[in-house]
């Protein structure tokens, strides 16, 4: 029986896709069958950012609607056999979506994997309330930044009254990822620290992911960058946020990158 | 220690600025749309203010009352600024 995870944040330009994408083939890297949904419809992007834009046939709402058979809207991906994607509608607007539609298609991959990751599109309109709609658990993505925080402040509350499980009295399991996180400007007090965040969002810490290029290069590939460049510094940061989803406890480390001393140098003129 | 970060770094430190701003904002915000009974932060801060004001001239924008939200409990903080000297004489004569 899967666990339903939704990514969300309220804010867009966070991280969700991203790390939606890293999330699953970590979790796939780790021998578990994962499914990633994209929600964001109309403006589908967890496709292109795994690779898989030109084997888009069917998509989400074909599935809502009737008109495509689940089967025929999943996509396997071409590096790992266990995960699998639901593209977004690129066409169709948000109302498409509709909360008995997204009921049945969850249902319906409940029996066949152990993971679905349903990827939220920013806001905290009808595709956000969707995504969100019938998670068990929620992987919160925050930038250390005012706005980001702000607006993951509000999706926590929503999500703590709108999902089916808070409107049964259960409460939605929340893990708070912060991306982009920068320790040395942190510690200089130029950036929200992890202290700061989590003593403001009180939620429990699932990762840290710190700045990288390592995250644009990947989307750049169309990889997960758990799979594109599986030791740098954000692959291992997902690789043991998955460790904490799967019930392992793994001590809580900002992973640095490992740069030579000309690199060094060099950044430090760019900067 | 503000000084001396802002001697190190030759600016002054922006994170515990924001931190302080999130926290004034969200605990305005919380009570209207978050778990907490609706606009209560709200309801708190005007009633609050009208009791006070009876006795002592207030800034309405110098009343502030805050939810910070904890895993077991949470922690109602009002904070009242008062100004010195007029108040004060308007008190004596008032008795």
């Amino acid at each position: 029986m899967a666990k339903v995870l939704v990514v969300t944040s309220g804010k867009g330009g966070v991280g969700k896709t991203t790390s939606t994408a890293a999330l699953g083939a970590a979790l796939a890297q780790a021998g578990q069958s994962v499914v990633v949904i994209d929600f964001d419809v109309g403006l589908r992007n967890l496709d292109l950012v795994m690779g898989a834009e030109r084997r888009v046939v069917f998509d989400l709402i074909n599935v809502v609607q009737g008109v495509a058979k689940l089967s025929q809207a999943l996509i396997r991906d071409k590096r790992l056999e266990n995960l699998w994607l639901i593209p977004a509608s690129q066409t169709r607007d948000k109302d498409a979506l509709t909360d008995e539609g997204v009921r049945r298609v969850i249902n319906e991959l409940r029996s066949k994997f152990d993971w679905i990751l349903c990827d939220s599109p920013a806001g905290i309109e009808r595709g956000a309330t969707l995504a969100m709609r019938y998670a068990d658990e929620a992987v919160i993505v925050t930038n250390p930044e005012v706005s980001s925080v702000r607006d993951s402040d509000r999706i926590i509350g929503m999500l703590d009254s709108k999902t089916a499980k808070a409107e049964r009295g259960e409460r939605v399991e929340k893990h708070l990822l912060v991306t982009r996180y920068d320790a040395a400007r942190a510690s200089r007090g130029e950036m929200l620290s992890i202290d700061d965040i989590l003593e403001i969002l009180a939620t429990p810490l699932l990762g840290i992911i710190p700045e990288s290029q390592d995250v644009l290069r990947a989307s750049n590939v169309g990889c997960p960058v758990t799979l594109n460049s599986t030791n740098s510094a954000p692959s291992r940061a997902y690789m043991d946020a998955v460790r904490r989803l799967m019930g392992e406890t793994v001590p809580m480390t900002v992973p640095v990158e490992r740069k030579g001393l000309m690199n060094r140098l060099l950044r430090r003129r760019a900067a | 220690m503000m000084n001396l970060l802002r001697l190190i770094g030759g600016r002054s430190a922006s994170a515990p600025v924001a931190r302080e701003r999130l926290q004034i904002l969200l605990a305005h915000e919380r009570g209207v749309g978050g778990s907490a009974a609706p606009e209560l932060l709200e309801l708190l801060r005007s009633e609050i203010l009208a009791v006070v004001s009876k006795h002592v001239d207030l800034d309405p924008e110098k009343v502030v009352v805050k939810m910070d939200r904890g895993k077991f409990v949470s922690m109602l903080e009002v904070d009242i600024e008062v100004p010195n000297g007029m108040e004060r004489s308007k008190m004596v004569a008032a008795r």
